[in-house]
């Protein structure tokens, strides 16, 4: 028994001499093939990246607003279902921090939106320099869940914390000659660094028609889902005008002057046949590439019509009687 | 005769399809971002152009480096820049579009944007269907590859349809342009080339 060799294995298991003679080409075109399909996978990879999806981690988790708020009841609220947090704050055009939308969530953390000083002046009869905390402190915050449409026709449903504007230019009682309000973002690209390059002719500045800007519906948001403003959003103050584009809602701003001049608006400066001054949400006047009739509310597929001023047509419309507003867009 | 590297063109269609399938697992598991349709756009659009100008990439190669592999992986390369120019093509007309006509026909017909698009996308149907080396011998050589230069027209239509898609900054697109120009120019001189040798051989 012990001199029993063990058996042979039968002859269909024995390897063709053909094979065992191949079996190093064998292995080293397995390897060729994986590698090669590694350095095509990897290179498409590599060169989608620039417009990667949000990656996780980057959601800002902002500190409680400390003040009481009232909260959302108003005549002026939406219904609709809220676009998720996660979404708002990841999901940004802020050229101040890069071009792609995850860029904003990705790289805000360099703007230091305290201590800030806001200065209100031009045409006003009590011209301040005041600290943002202060301004915020003196006036009672309010929660708007409000749309926003993009220009990129697409939109977001977004619970905002706010002042509405009306009530600061009231305080800064405007002159007889202010006719408009211009806005302007902090120029500062240690903290911004999207502004070393020229995309846009920096700071960015926004405005208003005096009108408009005293309209119940603007707001100076301080703040969204009962939270500090992030930094992506325009930390610490920005501006929100629910029936115009979202390039009119000017964020982390600096300065408020009231003008006798219509100001020079930084996207309107850029490319004013896209680009118009009033910017106002209208399904009939399309930008000159895509259609504005309909938009992409996030987190659906496919499209919905868009409305007239953005669904506020019934509040906003008297401002405009009297304009083509396929002229004035 | 077996094909020298028989792994090549299996590998290159596996690793060119990774990222479609990536993209369609997690836009069906809803990881693409707060803007998933908009991603898939993206993402679909800029692997079209960049494997289409691979494939137009693999003559000027050889030409200038001798080497015979990229002129194997052509038809391939090709094929999967269809591939991703119809998945392109299916997100913006089901996904984003909800397949509706009256919609799509006025981008197709009033917005240069989507004209351009739509005619680089269209362009590429009838080189994909003559691809196999049947067509090749039915349509015969010269005819076959002049049908097939189709594939730099609908190449310099992405470039537009790229750039006209941008909102400011136009860089990445134009370096997309500066390489397909670069590669055009190859195929000139070699043509030019070409052309005065035969000459100098007449006239010798």
């Amino acid at each position: 028994m012990r001199d029993k060799l063990p058996p042979e294995p039968p002859g269909s298991e024995v390897t063709p001499e053909k094979v065992y003679l191949r079996r190093r080409e064998l292995i080293k075109n397995a390897g060729l093939f994986a590698g090669t399909a590694a350095v095509v996978g990897g290179g498409l990879y590599l060169l989608g990246m620039k417009r990667t999806r949000p990656m996780d981690g980057f959601v800002p988790d902002a500190g409680q607003v400390a003040q009481p708020v009232a909260p959302a009841a108003g005549a002026f609220d939406t219904t609709e279902p809220r676009t998720p947090y996660e979404d708002i704050t990841t999901y940004n055009n802020f050229y101040e921090f890069g071009l792609d939308k995850n860029d904003p969530a990705r790289r805000a953390h360099t703007l230091k939106p305290r201590p800030w000083t806001v200065v209100i002046d031009g045409e006003v009869h009590k011209p301040q320099t005041v600290d943002v905390d202060q301004l915020i402190s003196s006036f009672p915050l309010e929660e708007r869940v409000y749309r926003m449409r993009c220009v990129e026709a697409w939109s977001m449903v977004i619970p905002w914390l706010g002042i509405p504007l009306g009530k600061l230019l009231e305080r800064v009682q405007p002159t007889s000659f202010a006719k408009y309000v211009a806005f302007t973002t902090l120029e500062d690209p240690e903290q911004m660094p999207g502004q070393k390059s020229p995309v846009l002719d920096w700071p960015y500045v926004e405005g208003l028609r005096l009108d408009e800007a005293r309209h119940p519906l603007t707001l100076l948001a301080t703040g969204l889902y009962g939270k500090q403003l992030p930094a992506q959003n325009g930390a610490p103050l920005r501006l929100v005008v629910p029936w115009k584009y979202g390039f009119k809602g000017i964020k982390s701003i600096v300065r408020i002057s009231l003008t006798r001049e219509q100001p020079r608006t930084t996207w309107n400066l850029a490319n004013g046949r896209e680009y118009g001054f009033y910017a106002n949400v209208n399904p009939a006047v399309d930008h000159p590439r895509w259609s504005q009739a309909s938009e992409r509310r996030i987190g659906d597929t496919g499209r919905r019509p868009t409305l007239p001023f953005n669904g506020y047509a019934e509040q906003v419309a008297d401002l405009y009687r009297g304009m083509d507003l396929k002229r004035d867009f | 005769m077996a094909s020298k590297q028989p792994w090549l063109n299996p590998a290159v269609a596996l690793g060119g399809l990774a990222p479609l399938a990536l993209l369609a697992v997690q836009g069906a598991q809803g990881e693409l971002g707060a803007n998933g349709i908009e991603f898939a756009l993206n993402q679909t659009g800029l692997f079209a152009l960049a494997v289409l100008m691979a494939s137009l990439a693999c003559t000027p190669l050889r030409l200038v480096t001798g080497w015979t592999w990229p002129a194997r992986i052509r038809r391939t390369l090709g094929l999967l820049a269809f591939t991703y120019a119809g998945a392109h093509f299916l997100t913006y007309s089901v996904l984003d579009q909800g397949l509706d006509v009256r919609a799509m026909a006025e981008d197709v017909l009033t917005r240069p944007f989507i004209t351009v698009g739509f005619t680089a996308f269209a362009l590429l149907v009838p080189l994909a269907l003559t691809s196999t080396s049947k067509s090749v011998r039915r349509l015969g050589f010269p005819k076959w590859q002049r049908l097939h230069r189709l594939a730099y027209v609908a190449a310099a239509l992405g470039v537009v349809h790229f750039v006209w898609r941008v909102k400011k900054d136009v860089t990445e697109p134009v370096i997309y342009g500066a390489v397909l120009a670069l590669l055009l120019s190859v195929r000139v001189g070699e043509a030019l080339r070409k052309k005065r040798a035969l000459a100098a051989q007449r006239t010798a």
